[in-house]
Formats: structure tokens, sequence, C-alpha cells
């Protein structure tokens, strides 16, 4: 028994380092000097340097890049901690008639992914006068069925005596929700924050469809005409260095927030 | 909304303050009040675009003039006659096949072999997840160079074992496989974690009497494991088929589709008619068949999901 796990883990030793090589690629690229004929090697035998960074970062605009990502990704997880908590809210807690049908409601948009609807959508932000903007980017996103079923489950495993407590003690709904309630989901909050996170930190598909000028591009779309733009076949270690910066953050969030971010996908898978 | 509003209270009641009633006529609003932001995105983001999406599947739209004309499945037929999107179909059912059984076995066998939390076990759980935390669009820019032919990561290291590479995403032949590797290598360890949740709600004691019973390691995967984990396996395949119709950023950086259409999926088509060749209609007659599909998808996950939630509550 013991030597069959430890050649199981041996194995996953084995397989765990294939799976990284394009990442331990990227990381011994991005630090080599000069793009030589050793460009494919994974050995970094070389003096490391910071040339490709400093050069990727003199080629896209980065900074405005990192400055657009993060409007769009936590302008739409604003917002949608406001839609989510009062709709989870009256799910969890409120009966009212209609409540069966509205949560199907809800349910159905779990499948109809935005992706899937980018043609009609864009026609929408048009209408509206978004096109090109980067709230035109969020817009769509500003509602999350799968946040309102996180938050009603969360609200739902709160012990219905903390509000009582607070009810009796003359409080609105919204001081119960925003004083009692929203502290007491934190974890639920927070696993939902990293996915969402994620998901439009990762994004590409859409606002390729609705940004047209490079002063509102995001992180995704600068990389890929930096990836196209390379097509030469030269800076390749400045395409690496690029594709660390875009990757940087989520590296960090992952190191800081491993346990939640592993929690919360299961969450999200097992809640749907 | 406004008959729950005005509904009398009933006479036989105890005269209610003015005050009460008032409370009453709150709580009975409040629901709606608190839903309304939620559904109004949600009918304007999401069901009114199919709405739109059909009316314009069956109207051709003149470009730059407002007026358009009702040409029923005329918008249809001009799909189906496009050499281009049945390629599309095809290689969107290959694409599957390629990415989705492949990636959910793979998935379970990792979430077998890392079911222990161990600290070595973390760490390898972290490595093989770690594709599915980046960009679709960063895996793809790594790859431009891995799969770059001669010098790329892929045949530097394949010469060094004497084998001859290939020309991974310019061959008409093999450029769909390359993307299905791409594919595959991202998403296996995002499965994983469904399985590795999954494992976790298994019961020890059914485990324990298989192997008192004498079953052997295989044939307790076979006959206790697996069956056992189907609802998890239901699940993943809702994700894994969604992911297959709904992402295609690694074939915008990487082949736009080509060579000769060989890459070309389902979304990508769309992306390209509406973006490039504003052939609205097309675009439109595709994203309702793709509608389509996941509606007929989600009244199968639909049932999967409740039984789901009934085994969690």
């Amino acid at each position: 028994m013991r030597r069959a796990s430890l050649i199981i883990t041996g194995l996953m030793l084995i397989v765990a380092f294939f799976w990284s090589t394009p990442f331990l690629w990227t990381l011994v690229a991005s630090f080599r000097p000069d793009s030589a004929i050793g460009m494919a090697s994974l050995v970094p035998d070389y003096k490391p340097t910071w040339a490709n960074f400093a050069e990727a970062l003199d080629a896209g605009d980065f900074a405005i890049y990192y400055l657009n990502t993060a409007i769009v990704a936590f302008g739409i997880l604003a917002v949608q901690i406001v839609t989510i908590s009062l709709a989870g809210y009256a799910f969890a807690r409120l009966t009212f008639p209609g409540r069966e049908l509205i949560f199907y409601v809800f349910l159905l948009q779990l499948m109809l992914v935005p992706p899937i609807l980018i043609v009609p959508n864009l026609r929408t932000i048009v209408d509206l006068g978004l096109y090109g903007s980067l709230l035109g980017v969020m817009a769509p996103y500003f509602a999350s069925a799968f946040g309102t079923f996180l938050m009603r489950q969360t609200f739902r495993q709160i012990p219905r005596d903390f509000e009582e407590a607070s009810v009796i003690d003359g409080a609105h709904w919204w001081q119960t929700l925003w004083h009692v309630l929203l502290p007491m989901a934190k974890p639920g909050l927070i696993a939902f924050s990293l996915v969402s996170l994620m998901a439009h930190w990762n994004e590409f598909l859409w606002p390729l469809m609705v940004l047209n000028e490079p002063r509102t591009q995001t992180l995704t779309i600068g990389l890929a005409t930096f990836a196209l733009g390379s097509e030469g076949g030269k800076e390749w270690g400045v395409l690496a260095a690029g594709t660390l910066l875009v990757m940087f953050p989520l590296l960090a969030l992952f190191a800081v927030f491993q346990r939640q971010f592993v929690n919360s996908f299961m969450f999200s898978g097992l809640k749907g | 909304m406004t008959s729950i509003a005005t509904e009398a209270p009933p006479l036989a009641e105890s005269r209610p303050s003015r005050h009460a009633m008032r409370v009453r006529c709150r709580r009975r609003t409040l629901p709606y009040l608190l839903l309304a932001p939620s559904l109004l995105l949600l009918a304007g983001f999401t069901y009114w675009p199919i709405v739109r999406v059909v009316w314009d599947s069956l109207h051709d739209r003149i470009l730059g003039q407002a007026a358009s004309r009702f040409v029923g499945l005329g918008n249809y037929a001009s799909l189906f006659s496009d050499h281009a999107f049945l390629k599309a179909v095809i290689n969107n059912l290959v694409y599957a096949i390629g990415t989705v059984p492949l990636s959910m076995v793979l998935a379970l066998l990792f979430a077998l072999a890392l079911q222990r939390s161990t600290r070595v076990n973390a760490i390898l759980r972290a490595l093989l997840l770690f594709p599915s935390m980046v960009p679709l669009v960063a895996a793809a820019s790594l790859f431009f160079f891995i799969f770059l032919p001669g010098v790329g990561l892929f045949d530097y290291y394949l010469a060094k074992i004497g084998l001859r590479g290939a020309n991974w995403l310019g061959d008409p032949d093999i450029a769909l496989w390359s993307l299905i590797g791409i594919t595959v290598w991202k998403n296996a360890g995002y499965y994983m974690l469904f399985y590795l949740a999954g494992l976790q709600t298994l019961p020890g004691d059914v485990l324990e009497a298989a192997t008192i019973d004498g079953a052997s390691a295989w044939q307790r995967l076979r006959h206790v494991i697996v069956p056992l984990l189907a609802p998890t396996t239901a699940f993943v395949l809702v994700i894994a088929l969604i992911n297959v119709l709904t992402q295609v950023d690694h074939v915008i950086v990487l082949t736009k589709g080509g060579p000769s259409n060989s890459t070309k999926l389902v979304l990508y088509y769309i992306f390209e008619q509406a973006h490039e060749n504003f052939a609205a209609g097309k675009a439109a007659a595709a994203s309702v068949l793709s509608v389509a599909f996941l509606l007929a998808m989600s009244v199968v996950s639909l049932k999967t999901m409740e039984r789901g939630t009934h085994a969690a509550s």
C-alpha cells in the first residue's frame, strides 16, 4: 500500500512537470538576454535580465491595459455584489407569489452564457450608445445568476436567530442585511469575488467586439495584438515577458487566496 | 405586481392601523423591488437578446438602413449552403470528441491520484490547476511559440530524442488537434477540482465494504467509485460541453480558423460573420442554433442540478 502510493506520487510528479513546461518555458525565456537559437531551452543557462520586460512594457501600453482591465473586473464585481445580495436575500428569506417561476428565470441564465449571445448583445450595446466604452463591456455581467444562487445558499445557512434579534431592536431589512447577514456571508462573497474577478480578468472575445480604440483596450486584447505582432519569429523573450505580465496579478491572487480559490471553484461546481 | 399590492385584507380581520397596513404593503412589494435590478438586467442581456436574435435570423438587414425585410428561413438556408459553416459544425464535433472525454478521464485520474491531502499533493494539484487560471489568450500566446515549426519548444525537444516535429498550426490535418491539445491541457485540472469534491462526498463505509469483500482497486473504481460519481460526471460534462461551444479565444489568436477552415469552430464562424463580413443574418441564424443547443442541454442539466441540490440540502 505504502509503495503503491509512492509510485503514484512519483508518476504525478512527472505528469505535473510536463503539465508545467509551458509556464516553465515562459519563466526561463522571459529572463533570457538574447533571442538566440537556444530560445526553446528550458535550462536557464544565462545571466538573467529584465530587458525583455522593459521592452514589453515599452511596446504595449500595459499601464492603460492594466487600468482598463481593473476597471472592468472590479466594476462588474462591485455592481454584482449589490444585485446578488439583494436578489439572494429575497430568495433566501422572503416568500412571495411567483418565487418558483422567477427562480427558474434565473436558473436558465446559467446555461445561456453570454458568449453565445455576442451578436444580439452587441446590437443592444450600440443602441444604448455604449459601443466602444468599458461600461459596454461590463453591462451584460451586472446581474449574475450564479452569484444569486451562491448568496441564497449562504444566507440560508445563517440561523434566523441573528436577524430576529436585530428585528426586535427595530432594524429595517437593509440594516439587517448590511449589519448582520452580509458580514456573516463573507466566505460566500469572497468565493464569488474570486470567480468573478478571474472570469472577467481573462475575458477576451466580448471586449474585443465592444472596444474599438487603443485607449480602451484590456490586457487580453493587448496581449493578443502583441502576440500577433511578433509573428515574425524574433521577439519570443518579449512575448514571454508580456504573457507573464498579464498572468502576474492572477498568480499573486492565487498565491494569497489559494485555499479560497480551490474552495470557491468547487463551490461553484457543486452549486451550479 | 399591482394585483398583489391592491389585494384587500380580509374584512373579518380587526381594523389594522395605518402604519401596519403600510408595513404590510411594503412587505408585499419588497421581494420584487429586491429582485428588480437583477431581473431587469437578465431581461436586457439574456432574454431580450434571444428574442432579438430570433427576429434577426428571420430578416435581412440592409446595412446602413433601419429597414429590414422578412426572409423567412432564408438565412438558415444560406447558412446550411455555406461550406464554411458546415465545416465549422463538423470541426466543433471533432473538437468536442477530442477534448471532452480525454480531459474528463484525465481529471478523474488526477483526482484519484491526488485525493489524499498531503503537502506534496497540494502542490501538484496547484500545478495542474494552474493552466485553467490563466487567460486562454495567454495560454494561446505561449503555445504560439511552443508549436513553432523547427525552433519551438515542441520541435526543439522532439529533435533531441530524434523525432521530427510537424507544422503544428499550419497543417490542416494537424491544426485542430493542436488546439485540442491546448484545451485538454487547460481544462483537465479544472475538472479535477470537481472530481476531488465528488470524491470527498463518497460514503467511506461503502468503499470499506468493497475492500473487505476483496474487490481489487480496479473493481472498486469500475463498480463503486465511478457509478457513485455519476452526478459529478454529469455536471462536469455540461461544463465541458458549454466550454466547447463558447471558447474560441485560442482560435482567434492562433489560427483564425485556418488553414483552409480546418480550425473554424461555430462561435468563431459567428464572430467572423458578424465582425468581419457583416453578415448579420447568417450570424443571427447560427446564434439561434447555438442557443437552441444550449437550451436543450439545460433541460438535461437542470434535472441533474436539482438532484445535486437535493443531495446538498
